[in-house]
């Protein structure tokens, strides 16, 4: 027994052995003065033409390694955290809804891309954000209706969210909720936006008195609940994003069967920034300046679902037709976001599961 | 010899959880406690603290109560498909919760095929998901136990006129206690630290103190108020585990023998036990069959469209890798986290399992066997940011190793592995380890004549399960991993999110592969285990 123990134990430290090895080895982590490699801290949504990022390696010497890390508040609360030992270079993904708390923690260093698109100038965030993040994309989050439905129905389609608490479309909307989703955080946002800070309270009370259903994240209400989605959804009025309607063209048809209320949106704009601690900023202001090139910025509606922040790039032909942007979405200013956010999250949790 | 896996224990779970609650609790060097004080006064969190016991004690009934008869079933009698019957009843377990939530929800919504019940968004419904998920740990655990039961105590018992009821009431099932126990302890654990299964079936509107922990670490950055519920949860789980060992403690008296059982035919004896393992196996079907058939639909048509486009990127590059390709880095993730979590596993089993001469010793070694089921009572957000505040400095700088996804598979794992083994070291009769070292038998010797037969069995059961838990594995999972080395579970999830039917469809099309991939590997395990140990 104690030759078998002592071989065991032997085997055993050979294996964590291997396993320290391993991870101290060639292609692993980032290690202190790396300058080769520009690690890139992103939301799970990230995406792009594999032909731009083999560009942008060659082009500039650099390579690119992605750590996908949640939605954009998973992503802002992990750089917080790591704010001694950065994980990555470089974050892209920090929406406005959150973009407050990473410029106010200290860990994101100032830098603006030279050839900044004129029209990224309306995203900036203010004050010492400006500097902080650049923005690379936005999208607007709108309660998309399924017309064929209302059309099948003889009903007529809600028009505004007022509409919504109305009797008529009572138990037909579905949304995820706001604190585990962030197409449903920004929904809370612009119901804020739109009815106060006196009177967000009521619209809810008023939505769940009027049958809402609440889910957990957006893929089980677009998916289960909503009529148009891939289930035998019941509910013909969904929270989503104005460029959900083009997925619903069916096939062999060439108009969508859904639409979204453009009245009802809440611009997300999403925003790269430097990590203070990065031990190769260079790359990362490349890889930013990436970001917001010409090529880059027409990959993202194909790729990512958004609209870039430089309008001089031409949209995709069914984008141009359908997934129209909000011509003046509800706005709240990141700052009050940011101060107001956690008190918002409870009110909501209050109202919609009491 | 003990020593290898309370370092790995130590490394890669209880430092990370410490520094991650001490970020929480430790104020400009200062402890402050005071988060405590604020978190107690709140309603909702007490009502969450209730929720999260009523919620594991229930699911961890009803999975013990309806494992049994299927364990019976499937490791007692003897007829044509109880290897495919065994390998199903594991498949809930490794399938990923976001598509198993969407296939109860497309169920149970108003519309779905279930919709007349009313349950959607029901604390049944979340129950009733656990116990789809949990019931596989009864049947594995109890079964391997079950089949390697000496039959002659209840042989004997029924010779004596003893009903089978009376033989199962008196004979077989303190005999298979020790077994029961271990199962439903993992289970209860399981239940108590859902995240996902709780909000995909219920929303918010139950939540536990896992969902509680998630949103004050992702949401509200709220480290304090993260710290003081991560230590409730470890209390909640460590009172738990010592009601356990008291229960454990009770010695049955039912000795194991190396002659198991021979199956026997199912006759109209076992018709109670048939019932209601039919009943189950449909309630595990169900799910599954609806997301089949998600699969196989496309705008209203049948279609293997779904399969076919695994091959790809998804619509608008929704991926970066193929499914195949993740299906692929999953099974080579799943052989090293097997690897190690059965090692490991061994190594625990062995210093637990021995029968113990003193109280002290006992002692020890209960809270030696405790510290390993931990790691399945700890939040998941709670390790995974601990992971990221400690090992990210040489020389364990591991962030972005590809020995990081096996590791915390393996920790998963771990616990399962030494619960399926210690039982049944436990129950060899000490005795026979006495005469064979008064017959001269050297100490590796005994353990090779009399351990080691009986152990072999139920080792490849763990391992098989270790794998199955490491193809399964989500959280930990997808916190970690690499963007260019992703697993099947972590694909799925990304699909699931994407706009598009064909995401959609193949996110669906990939649940099932990876369903189907699950129950091939079980069923090689089995085979293994007949033809390996065939003599036994």
């Amino acid at each position: 027994m104690v030759k078998y123990r002592r071989w065991c134990g032997v085997a055993l430290a050979v294996v964590a052995a291997i396993g320290v090895a391993g991870c101290g080895g060639g292609d692993s982590a980032r290690t202190d003065g790396d300058t080769t490699t520009v690690t890139v801290m992103t939301h799970d949504s990230w995406s792009a033409p594999d032909a731009l990022i083999a560009g942008f390696e060659a082009s500039t010497g650099y390579k690119l390694r992605f750590q996908s890390s949640g939605d954009a508040g998973e992503v802002t609360n992990k750089v917080v955290l790591t704010k001694d030992a950065p994980v990555a270079d470089v974050v892209y993904g920090i929406d406005n809804t959150f973009a407050t708390r990473a410029v106010d923690a200290g860990v994101l260093s100032a830098y603006v891309p030279g050839d900044l698109p004129a029209s990224a100038a309306g995203f900036a965030l203010e004050g010492d954000g400006a500097d902080r993040l650049t923005p690379i994309d936005y999208g607007d989050v709108c309660v998309n209706i399924d017309d064929a439905w209302f059309a099948d129905h003889g009903i007529a389609p809600p028009r505004s969210l007022d509409d919504l608490t109305k009797p008529a479309y009572r138990g037909l909307f579905v949304t995820p909720g706001a604190p585990t989703s962030s197409p449903g955080m920004a929904f809370l946002v612009a119901t804020v936006g739109a009815f106060g800070e006196s009177g967000w309270q009521d619209y809810w009370r008023a939505l769940m008195r009027n049958g809402t259903k609440i889910t957990s994240g957006w893929s089980d209400a677009y998916g289960v609940d909503f009529t148009a989605g891939e289930g035998n959804g019941t509910r013909p009025i969904v929270l989503s994003y104005a460029s959900s309607p083009p997925f619903t063209i069916p096939k062999g048809g060439s108009r969508p069967t859904t639409s979204a209320l453009l009245n009802t949106c809440f611009r997300q704009v999403e925003y790269a920034g430097v990590l203070e601690g990065s031990d190769n900023v260079a790359g990362a202001h490349a890889f930013i300046d990436f970001l917001v090139s010409r090529e880059f910025q027409a990959s993202l509606p194909e790729n990512m679902y958004v609209f870039p922040v430089d309008d001089a790039v031409a949209l995709p032909r069914l984008w141009e037709r359908f997934a129209k942007v909000a011509p003046s979405p509800i706005t709240v200013a990141p700052s009050t976001i940011a101060a107001r956010r956690d008190e918002w999250l409870k009110a909501w949790a209050d109202i919609t599961s009491g | 010899m003990a020593l290898v896996p309370l370092l790995f224990l130590a490394v890669f779970f209880v430092w990370p959880v410490l520094t991650m609650i001490g970020r929480g609790l430790i104020v400009d060097g200062a402890l402050d406690l005071s988060g405590f004080g604020e978190v107690f006064a709140s309603a909702r969190i007490r009502r969450v603290i209730w929720l999260t016991v009523a919620q594991a004690v229930v699911a961890t009934g009803v999975s013990t109560a309806l494992g049994l008869p299927l364990a019976f079933v499937a490791y007692r009698l003897r007829f044509p498909g109880r290897a495919v019957l065994r390998a199903l009843a594991v498949m809930p377990f490794v399938m990923p919760t976001v598509v198993v939530g969407i296939a109860f929800r497309t169920l149970l919504a108003p519309g779905g095929a279930l919709g007349g019940l009313g349950l959607d968004g029901t604390w049944t419904a979340i129950i009733a998901a656990l116990v789809f998920f949990n019931i596989s740990v009864v049947v594995r655990t109890v079964g391997v136990a079950w089949e390697g039961l000496d039959p002659r105590a209840g042989e004997v018992a029924a010779s004596l006129g003893a009903s089978p009821w009376q033989v199962l009431r008196t004979v077989t099932l303190p005999a298979l206690a020790p077994a029961i126990v271990s199962a439903a302890s993992v289970v209860f654990l399981f239940c108590a630290t859902a995240f996902g299964v709780v909000l995909t079936m219920g929303g918010l509107r139950y939540g536990t103190i896992e969902t509680e922990i998630y949103l004050q670490t992702v949401q509200f950055l709220d480290l304090r108020a993260a710290a003081v519920l991560s230590i409730l949860q470890m209390v909640v789980v460590v009172s738990m585990l010592w009601v356990v060992s008291r229960t454990r403690g009770q010695d049955t008296g039912q000795r194991r023998g190396h002659r198991s059982g021979a199956a026997a035919r199912p006759g109209a004896g076992h018709a109670a036990a048939l019932v209601v393992t039919a009943a189950v196996v449909a309630f595990i079907c169900a799910p599954i069959l609806s997301l089949v058939t998600r699969s196989l639909r496309n705008q209203g048509g049948w279609t293997l469209e779904h399969y076919r486009n695994l091959s790809g990127s998804g619509e608008h590059n929704a991926l970066l890798v193929t499914v195949w390709e993740a299906a692929a880095n999953s099974l080579r993730i799943a052989l090293v986290a097997t690897i190690l979590a059965t090692a490991l596993g061994l190594l625990v089993a062995i210093t637990v399992g021995r029968p113990d001469r003193t109280a002290r010793a006992r002692r020890l070694r209960s809270a030696f066997d405790a510290a390993f089921m931990l790691p399945l009572g700890v939040s998941a957000v709670t390790v995974g940011f601990g992971f990221l505040i400690t090992l990210n400095r040489p020389p364990l700088d591991l962030r972005t190793s590809p020995w990081l996804v096996p590791i915390a598979q393996a920790t998963v794992a771990l616990p399962l592995v030494v619960r399926t083994l210690v039982p049944v070291l436990r129950s060899i009769d000490d005795r026979l380890r006495q005469s064979a070292a008064v017959l001269g038998a050297g100490r590796a010797r005994t353990f090779l004549t009399v351990d080691v037969p009986v152990l072999w069995r139920p080792l490849l059961a763990a391992a098989g399960f270790a794998m199955a838990v490491s193809l399964g594995e989500f959280g930990a999972t997808s916190f970690l991993a690499r963007d260019d080395n992703p697993t099947l579970p972590v694909v799925i999830y990304r699909l699931i999110g994407r706009p598009g039917t064909e995401n959609a469809g193949m996110a669906m099309a990939g649940g099932v592969v990876l369903a189907t991939m699950t129950v091939v590997l079980m069923g090689l395990v089995e085979r293994l285990r007949v033809r390996g140990v065939g003599g036994f």
